[in-house]
């Protein structure tokens, strides 16, 4: 129930209209209810209208020949173009990007809520994190490039761009894993250290596997997120017009929103098209990720 | 561990697994090509001008028919931009449409770059408005310089009292643009020898795609760029004609940008430096591109240069050829 | 306070440094961020004055001679501050609008259609909104309302609007928790005297939140204000003093995009004013996170 509604149950019944029934009242009580629920409509119409133009748009370019769409690379012909080089590329940096940052947040997340003494310095690091969550994305770009690409001479590469994805999403998982690990009750602690557990014992064996689908459906989440920047890559240099897949880390790499940029600011209206198809790929393998992560979720999550 | 959390780790574990098996699996065609020489693997690094990109990636995506295991980037920092990575020793290949300066020249010589320059097609640089706009049909140079120099006309009827009193939008490239460079030359005049400053008060950008659509959208618009990108967006656009000496304008077409009536027709050059030469996928890519140049250039939506062009550029390059 | 056995087994002592190091790694990112963007944004500012990067109103990389060009960043934070107050514009409304009919009104039902619906929102990357804001605001809505000769084909409207729906589920969601933990006692005197269920939500529930509700807002502006792409796509790039949202303006994040895209060759003017703004975009979302995490802490005071 509402917090409005238990409240509203609990005061008499005559008075739940109000002490005196002016009609002004009444309208303007009903009126606001209108307002309140157009103000929220905007938004779903919003969303509805918005997912109604990509599918519009792009439905009929990609069900003209989906394979050849999938499995095509760019070209400077529209009905020859394809997705190839991005789509596997994203995938690539997905993969990557998880390797970095999956141990690194978990093992900071650990820390933090089970090792860390209560002192400046780890006040310090929790802050540090959080204001780490709200440094724009291209702002991660500029770390990217500076270092990354160039200091390290990694250039433009799957390697720059997994790093570079992997240190913007590591505040969003060390958040996602600490709360996971929070909601695991300290009775279970308790009852290990009563067994004569150490620390580490206790949560490796108790804490960490029961946090893991919470942990895992933060870290899918922040992943989804990862993969639908573009930003980031833009300003590291990632390619777009690349007709080959990577064999090493230190190769070019293209990524899916990349491509939707590049081919979106291209005037022909059949590279609309293209665009439009490739943000339909896009948004579906985001729905198959949120999927996943909500399956999670509910399936493995222990109520306690 | 509880049976829960052990299934758990097995989703983890066959989700991971399943991720890493797609993204592998793609890669299907990594490792060579077959046309009967030696599968060539390496990296090439292109950069340049906006006008010759498309050139270079039409020449890419053939290239990459053939020898899937060479890697080649083609990147769109302007002639100017491209030049100063190009001295830099950063790329292997620089895009231009105009031929390279002096300062760009001692640049490179002051790194010890040596470089063998290629003429590979020839381009009419379009002066365009949006098809939605009425009046706009003949311009003279004396009416393009007056629109485009510093202090300029701001609206229509300026340019001629004939045109309404409409504000002029500008798009135009940016100042690292070979375009931008050879409109001035052109229509400004040589700074040194009294010619006069463009303007800085118009909507610059590096991608002509931006300008383009930049044009298409405004009634009252002008702007100039590279010749392919009109011959690809001639529903959204309308082609000035141009005239450099009395009233008669010129359109651009293939046969006056050949002749050269076209009073804004100028070659477009590939950059190449002799080190990068040595590598065997470099001089090969160069040997396609001054192959296959002439066939596809006019998909790409430009003109082929003379075959002795092309032909003498083949020569040039042959002692570097390894294979 | 832990009961733990303290481990003195090395195994362990080497586990707990490791995740400490994950910890802290999370500093070094932070130093990373600042040394690239201070380094060469200080390379900039040797060759180009920092009074005129302050104080300048035109932006025209290359202008002028040679390497000399105009580096006035107001132009730029003008495009920026116009789409995050026009952004603001679109989302406070909406957002807290939704907020109080999530909290007061809506039925547990209808709150499980609605939250996901706003988390989908949240969750579309952002090229795909900035494509929906050039190919159908601008020419389907903005065009037809306003008349074709006044909307510029770029414009910062068709940017605001787009900013506007990616920031309306931070406010929205923020607001609800805020409005959500309001005590219902609150509600209960002021229904107990009478009050209708508009007059407890806009006289007592708003107020009460009200502190809950500004830290969402200055977190969306702040959100506005990182956002790269949308702006990049629809709202043009031609930085100018101006406050005609239907002409086309260019963002501190627009302006970085584009930068990238043209030329960034090490070492120039060019590639270090990329810093410059950086900089500049991390000061000020630095800046208003923190402000932002500062009166969350103290609402959450004021009720816990």
């Amino acid at each position: 129930m509402t917090a409005s509604a238990s409240a509203e149950a609990l005061a008499p019944s005559r008075l739940r209209r109000g002490a005196t029934r002016s009609g002004a009242r009444i309208f303007v009580d009903a009126a606001f209810s209108v307002l309140l629920f157009v103000g929220t409509i905007v938004g779903v119409v919003a969303l509805a209208t918005l997912l109604w133009t990509i599918v519009d748009d792009g439905w009929a370019r990609l069900m003209a020949d989906p394979a050849a769409f999938l499995s095509n690379y760019v070209s400077r012909l529209p009905a020859r173009a394809g997705i190839k080089a991005a789509l596997i590329g994203s995938a690539y940096l997905m993969v990557l990007t998880t390797l970095f940052c999956f141990p690194v947040g978990v093992g900071a997340a650990i820390y933090l809520e089970e090792f860390a003494p209560r002192n400046r310095v780890t006040n310090f690091v929790e802050t540090n994190i959080s204001n780490l969550a709200g440094v724009p994305s291209v702002v991660y770009g500029l770390l990217g490039l500076g270092i990354f690409a160039r200091f390290l001479r990694m250039g433009p590469s799957l390697l720059a761009g997994a790093l570079t994805l992997a240190v913007m999403s590591l505040p969003v998982i060390i958040v996602a894993a600490r709360e996971a690990i929070r909601a695991v009750p300290e009775s279970i602690r308790l009852g290990a250290y009563a067994l004569g557990a150490t620390k580490w014992q206790t949560v490796r064996r108790q804490v960490l596997p029961a946090a893991l689908p919470g942990t895992l459906t933060g870290t899918i989440l922040a992943l989804s997120r990862a993969i639908g920047e573009t930003a980031p890559l833009l300003v590291i240099g990632l390619p777009i017009v690349i007709f080959s897949l990577p064999n090493d880390l230190r190769d070019p790499v293209s990524a899916l929103p990349l491509l939707i940029f590049d081919w979106t600011s291209r005037p022909q209206p059949a590279f609309a098209e293209a665009a439009a198809a490739a943000s339909i790929v896009l948004l579906a393998l985001l729905l198959a990720m949120n999927a996943v992560a909500i399956y999670l979720r509910n399936r493995y999550t222990i109520r306690w | 561990m509880t049976q829960r959390t052990r299934r758990g780790w097995l989703l983890g574990l066959t989700l991971a697994i399943a991720l890493v098996a797609t993204a592998c699996g793609g890669d299907d065609d990594a490792g060579g090509g077959s046309s009967g020489g030696t599968a060539l693997s390496g990296n090439i690094v292109i950069d340049g001008s906006s006008t010759v990109a498309p050139i270079s990636e039409a020449v890419t995506e053939e290239f990459n028919k053939e020898q899937a295991g060479v890697k080649v980037t083609v990147g769109t920092s302007g002639t100017g931009g491209g030049f100063t990575k190009f001295c830099n020793g950063e790329t292997d290949i620089s895009d231009a449409s105009r031929a390279i300066k002096d300062e760009e020249k001692q640049a490179c010589e002051a790194k010890g770059i040596k470089y063998q320059e290629f003429r590979i097609g020839l381009d009419g640089l379009a002066v365009v408005t949006s098809s939605k706009n009425t009046f706009l049909d003949t311009l003279t140079f004396k009416q393009l310089a007056e629109i485009f120099k510093e202090g300029g006309a701001t609206t229509w009827n300026q340019v001629d009292p004939k045109f309404p009193k409409e504000k002029i939008a500008i798009f135009a490239p940016d100042t690292e643009s070979g375009t931008y460079d050879f409109f001035n030359e052109k229509v400004l005049g040589d700074p040194d020898e009294g010619g006069l400053k463009p303007r800085s008060d118009y909507t610059a950008s590096s991608d002509d795609n931006t300008l383009v659509q930049g044009i298409e959208g405004e009634a009252n618009s002008w702007g100039y760029f590279g010749y392919a990108y009109y011959q690809n967006n001639k529903e959204g656009l309308k082609d000035i004609k141009v005239a450099e000496k009395g009233t008669t304008g010129i359109s651009p077409t293939t046969e006056t940008i050949t002749t050269g009536d076209y009073p804004l027709s100028r070659p477009l050059f590939i950059y190449v430096k002799e080190e990068s030469l040595k590598r065997p996928e470099v001089g090969q890519y160069v040997k396609f591109y001054l192959e296959q140049t002439p066939k596809l250039i006019a998909d790409v939506g430009y003109v082929a240069a003379p075959q002795d062009d092309y032909t003498q550029g083949l020569s040039k390059l042959q002692p570097f050829l390894t294979s | 306070m832990s009961i733990a056995k303290r481990s003195s087994r090395t195994g362990e002592r080497v586990v707990v440094g490791a995740l400490f190091a994950c910890a802290v790694l999370s500093i070094a990112v932070t130093v990373g961020i600042v040394a690239v963007l201070v380094v060469d944004a200080v390379a900039f500012f040797r060759e180009s004055s920092l009074f005129d990067f302050l104080t300048g109103t035109v932006w025209a990389p290359g202008q002028g001679s040679g390497e000399g060009g105009l580096y006035g960043v107001l132009p730029l934070i003008n495009g920026t501050l116009m789409i995050g107050v026009g952004a603001i514009v679109v989302g406070l409304p909406l957002g807290v609008l939704t907020a109080i009919y999530l909290s007061e009104y809506a039925s547990a039902r209808i709150r499980g259609l609605l939250k996901p619906t706003l988390e989908i929102l949240a969750g579309i990357p952002t090229v795909i909104v900035g494509y929906f804001a050039l190919q159908f605001v601008t020419p389907s809505l903005l065009r037809p309302i306003f008349g074709e000769d006044q909307v510029f084909v770029f414009n910062a409207a068709a940017g605001s609007i787009a900013v506007g729906l990616m920031i309306l589920p931070i406010i929205a969601s923020i607001s609800e928790d805020a409005m959500r933990s309001v005590p219902a006692s609150l509600r209960e005197a002021a229904f107990g005297l009478g009050s209708t269920k508009r007059q407890v939500s806009l006289r007592v529930v708003v107020p009460a939140a009200l502190s809950g509700i500004a830290a969402s807002v200055i977190l969306a502006f702040s959100r506005a204000v990182g956002e790269t792409m949308a702006v990049t796509i629809a709202a043009g790039n031609s930085p100018k003093m101006t406050l005609n949202y239907f002409t086309s303006i260019q963002t501190l994040t627009a302006s970085i995009a584009q930068t990238v895209s043209g030329e960034a060759s090490a070492g120039t003017v060019r590639y270090n004013a990329l810093f410059a703004l950086g900089l500049t975009l991390f000061a000020i979302t630095l800046v208003m996170n923190l402000i932002s995490a500062r009166i969350v802490r103290r609402f959450r005071q004021v009720y816990s």
